[in-house]
C-alpha cells in the first residue's frame, strides 16, 4: 500500500466538534410509549381535540405496523419502549416572551454552535427557529416577517395561533399511514417549524431551523410544514447537531412542503448529527420522511441536502409533481466514513402534464462507510411529456467502503423521456500525484478533489450554507495527511 | 542545480533506468531524446517522485539537497515542476482555483502569505496572453474535456504561473500542431533565464527548433548513450536510434 492510499485510510480521525452536552434542567417524560404519553405530550402543548385524535389514530395504526426491513442498513432492533418521547428545557413561569428572556445556558449552547440567537448578531438575512430537543426555544425576525404576512414560528405555536392552516395541510403530503417512522412521528411529534408564505410574496430572507438534540435517551420527532401560496417563494435551510453519546438516538422527523400555483420552495439541509465514534458506537439514527407536493401549476420544489452526520441516514426527500408544468429537483451529497451507513435518494412522482424533474446524487464513502442511492422515478399515465434526468455518482476512498445504487424507473406514459446516468470512481493515484506535483499536500488534494466532485450540488446551496458545507466536508476529510 | 548520479530505477520490478549520470546547471536547457521504452518518462517520474517508481541505486541532488528523500509536494514547493505527458482531469475543480491552490501551497511552504488577489489576477492574464489561452479555460474544470493540445497548453500555462526553478517537460510536444508547438516553446523561452534549468524530453527534433537546447542526450535502454549539442538532434532525426539499440556497448559518453 502506498502513501496516498494510507492517507485515505486514515480519514477516520477528525473530531466531532458539536459533541458537547448542555447542562440544563430538563423536563423529560419517562421512557415508554402508550396512549397516556401521547395525551401528555398533547396536553403539554395545549392542543385542540382534533389533533390529539389524529395522534392517537396514528399511534393505533403504528401498533399494527412492522418495522421496515427493505433498507440497506444494519442495526440492532430499536426498543421503542426505552425511548423518552418528550424532553424540554424547564421553563420558569410562562416561558420566554422574547429572545431576551431565553435561558442564558441555552443561548450559550447556540452561540457555541455558531447560531447566535440575538437578531443583531445573526447572519444578515437569515431568520432562525431554534429547536432544542422537543421544543422550539426561539424564533427570530418574526416581526419583520409578519409585516409581509409571512408566518414563521414553531409548530406548537402554529397549532395555537393558526389552527385553520395546520388543519388544512397537516398530513396532506405525508399521511400518518405513510410509513412506519412517519406514523410514529405523527403520534408523538413534539415541535418543529411552520412556515406560511402568502400569495405573491417573495420571502425576503432565508428561513432556517437549527435542530439540536441534547437530552440522552430521547428521540427527536419534529414536524415541519411549509406552505407557499400562489406565486410565493421561500428558501428554507435546516441544520442539525447532537452531543456525542455512546447509545444510539432516534431522530424520526417529517417534513411536508406544499407549493400552490406558480409557487417555489427551495429546501436545503446540512445534516451533521453525531455519527458515532470510529468503532461505530453511538450516533443518531436519522430516519426521516421529507416530501413536497407541487400542487399548483408551474410550481417548483427543490431539495438540496448535504448529509455528513448520523450513524444511519434513511431519507428520501421526494416530490409529487401534480400541477401541470411543475418542477421537482433533488441535489444530494451523502458522505459516510468510519461505520456510518446512508441509504438515501428521492422519489419523483410525475402526475401532471409537462412535469420535469432532475436528480443529482453524489455519494462519498470512506473507511467502512456504506452509501446507497435509492431512487424512484414514476411517470403516471396522466403525465404527458414528462421528463426526468438522473445522475448518480459515487466516489470511493479506500477499499473497505461500499457504494450501491438502486434506481427504480416506472414509466406508464409513452411520451415520457427518462434518462439515468451513473458512475463510480475512486480518487485516482494520478489525480493525487498531479496535485502533489503542483505543491498541494495529499490532504488538501483529497479535499480539493472531493469538493470538485460535490460541486454540482454545492452550487445549489445558498451562499453561506455552501461555504459551511465545504468546510464540513473538509473537516470530515481531516486526518488524511500523507 | 540538478545532479543525477548512477541512477537505477525499477517499475513493477523491471529495471528501466540503468545508471544515468546527468548534471544540469542553472540557465541550461537539456533535451533528452530516445526511442519508445528507453526510459525517458521514467526519468521524469523518478525526478518528480511518483509512486511506483523505485530507485534502487544512485542519487539525485537538487541544489545540493537529496531530492529522493523529499515527498513529491516538497519537491514541487522547492521549485521542481513536471509538465505531464498525460495531464490529469479533476472534475468540478476550476482551473483558476486549482492554480491558486498550487501557488498558495508553494507560498505557504516558503512562509509567505497567500497571493494577493489583484497580483494573481494580473499574473494570470499576462501568462494567458503568452500561451494564447482563452479566458473560458480558467473557469473550466482542470483539463476536463480539454483537447490534447489544450491540455498541453494548460501545462505550460501552469508552469509560467508557478515559475519553477527547474522544469521537466515530458513529451509536451507530442500530438501538437506547429502553432501549438510554438506556444509551448514561447512559454519555456519566456521563463528561460540564468537561474532556471529545463529538462525537455522529446521524441522529435522539431521542438528543438523552437526551444534551442544547450545539450542533447540520447537515452537508450535506460542509459545515456551519447551527449552533444543541438546538432546531435538533427543527426538523430536523419539516422534514427537503431544504431544505438544494436550496439549499446559502443556508446560514447560525453560529459555534459
Amino acid at each position: 500500500m502506498n502513501d496516498s492510499t494510507q492517507a485515505l485510510e486514515r480519514l477516520a480521525t477528525s473530531d466531532y466538534k458539536y459533541g458537547f452536552v448542555t447542562d440544563i434542567e430538563q423536563e423529560t417524560v419517562p421512557p415508554g410509549l402508550n396512549e397516556d404519553v401521547i395525551r401528555l405530550i398533547s396536553a403539554k402543548k395545549e392542543e385542540p381535540e382534533w389533533l390529539l385524535e389524529w395522534r392517537l389514530e396514528a399511534f393505533r395504526y403504528w401498533l399494527t405496523q412492522p418495522e421496515p426491513n427493505w433498507v440497506r442498513v444494519h442495526y440492532p432492533p430499536i426498543d421503542f419502549q426505552a425511548i423518552s418521547y418528550y424532553a424540554a428545557p424547564k421553563q420558569k413561569g410562562d416561558g420566554p416572551k422574547s429572545l431576551d428572556e431565553i435561558d442564558p445556558e441555552l443561548r450559550r449552547t447556540y452561540e457555541k454552535l455558531g447560531i447566535p440567537l440575538a437578531e443583531q448578531a445573526m447572519l444578515a438575512g437569515v431568520a432562525v427557529d431554534a429547536v432544542f430537543d422537543s421544543v422550539s426555544v426561539a424564533t427570530s425576525y418574526k416581526g419583520k416577517l409578519a409585516e409581509k404576512g409571512i408566518i414563521f414560528c414553531s409548530f406548537s405555536e402554529a397549532v395555537r395561533e393558526h389552527p385553520e392552516l395546520v388543519k388544512k395541510y397537516l398530513g396532506t403530503v405525508v399521511p400518518y399511514r405513510d410509513n412506519f417512522y412517519a406514523t410514529l412521528n405523527s403520534a408523538v411529534f413534539s415541535d418543529g417549524s411552520f412556515v406560511y408564505i402568502p400569495p405573491g410574496v417573495r420571502c425576503p430572507m432565508e428561513l432556517s431551523t437549527y435542530f439540536r438534540i441534547n437530552a440522552s435517551n430521547t428521540g427527536q420527532f419534529e414536524r415541519t410544514l411549509i406552505i407557499a401560496d400562489e406565486g410565493a417563494y421561500v428558501s428554507y435551510l435546516e441544520g442539525c447537531t447532537a452531543p456525542m453519546r455512546d447509545e444510539n438516538q432516534l431522530h424520526a422527523a417529517v417534513v411536508e412542503l406544499v407549493a400552490l400555483d406558480n409557487a417555489s420552495i427551495k429546501y436545503s439541509t446540512v445534516q451533521n448529527w453525531y455519527p458515532g465514534d470510529a468503532q461505530g458506537r453511538g450516533g443518531i439514527y436519522n430516519f426521516v420522511t421529507k416530501r413536497g407536493l407541487c400542487k399548483g401549476r408551474d410550481s417548483k420544489i427543490s431539495w438540496t441536502q448535504v448529509e455528513t452526520g448520523s450513524a444511519i441516514t434513511w431519507k428520501y426527500p421526494s416530490c409529487i409533481l401534480r400541477g401541470e408544468n411543475s418542477v421537482g429537483e433533488f441535489y444530494s451529497v451523502a458522505m459516510t466514513r468510519d461505520y456510518q451507513q446512508a441509504d438515501t435518494g428521492t422519489k419523483m412522482i410525475h402526475i401532471g402534464k409537462n412535469t420535469r424533474s432532475t436528480i443529482v446524487s453524489k455519494g462519498i464513502s470512506s473507511g467502512h462507510g456504506q452509501n446507497a442511492y435509492r431512487g424512484l422515478v414514476k411517470i403516471l399515465p396522466t403525465a404527458e411529456n414528462a421528463r426526468n434526468h438522473s445522475q448518480c455518482d459515487s466516489l470511493l476512498m479506500g477499499d473497505q467502503c461500499g457504494a450501491h445504487t438502486f434506481p427504480y424507473i416506472e414509466v406508464q406514459n409513452p411520451t415520457a423521456q427518462v434518462e439515468h446516468e451513473a458512475s463510480t470512481s475512486k480518487i485516482s493515484e494520478d489525480q493525487l500525484f498531479y496535485c502533489k506535483q503542483r505543491g498541494i499536500s495529499a490532504e488538501d488534494a483529497v479535499s480539493l478533489i472531493v469538493n470538485g466532485f460535490c460541486k454540482e450540488v454545492f452550487k445549489e446551496l445558498p451562499m453561506e450554507f455552501a461555504v459551511e458545507a465545504q468546510k464540513l466536508i473538509e473537516l470530515k476529510l481531516e486526518g488524511s495527511v500523507g | 542545480m540538478l545532479e543525477i548520479r548512477n541512477l537505477h530505477a525499477t517499475v513493477e520490478g523491471r529495471e528501466i533506468l540503468n545508471g544515468i549520470d546527468l548534471t544540469i546547471r542553472p540557465g541550461e536547457v537539456h533535451a533528452i531524446m530516445g526511442p519508445n521504452g528507453s526510459g525517458k518518462s521514467t526519468l521524469a517520474n523518478v525526478i518528480a517522485g511518483r509512486d511506483g517508481y523505485v530507485v534502487t541505486e544512485g542519487e539525485i541532488r537538487f541544489d545540493g539537497k537529496n531530492l529522493l528523500e523529499m515527498a513529491p509536494e516538497t519537491r514541487a514547493c522547492e521549485g521542481l515542476f513536471l509538465a505531464f505527458q498525460y495531464p490529469v482531469e479533476i472534475p468540478g475543480v476550476a482551473n483558476l482555483y486549482f492554480l491558486k491552490a498550487a501557488v498558495n501551497a508553494v507560498r505557504k511552504y516558503r512562509n509567505e502569505p497567500p497571493v494577493d488577489a489583484m497580483d494573481f489576477w494580473e499574473l494570470i492574464h499576462e501568462r494567458m496572453e503568452l500561451v494564447q489561452m482563452a479566458d473560458s479555460m480558467l473557469k473550466r474544470s482542470v483539463n476536463e474535456g480539454f483537447s490534447g493540445g489544450e491540455k498541453k497548453r494548460n501545462e505550460v500555462f501552469q508552469m509560467t504561473v508557478l515559475q519553477p526553478r527547474f522544469a521537466v517537460l515530458d513529451e509536451t510536444d507530442s500530438g501538437l500542431d506547429i502553432d501549438a508547438l510554438k506556444v509551448v516553446a514561447d512559454g519555456v523561452n519566456a521563463l528561460r533565464g540564468p537561474e532556471r534549468g529545463f529538462l525537455v524530453i522529446t521524441h522529435y527534433q522539431r521542438l528543438l527548433d523552437y526551444i534551442v537546447p544547450d545539450y542533447v542526450h540520447v537515452l537508450v535502454n535506460g542509459r545515456i548513450v551519447r551527449s552533444g549539442d543541438k546538432s546531435l538532434a538533427l543527426e538523430l532525426e536523419e539516422q534514427g536510434y537503431a544504431l544505438y539499440n544494436e550496439e549499446p556497448g559502443r556508446a560514447r559518453r560525453v560529459a555534459a
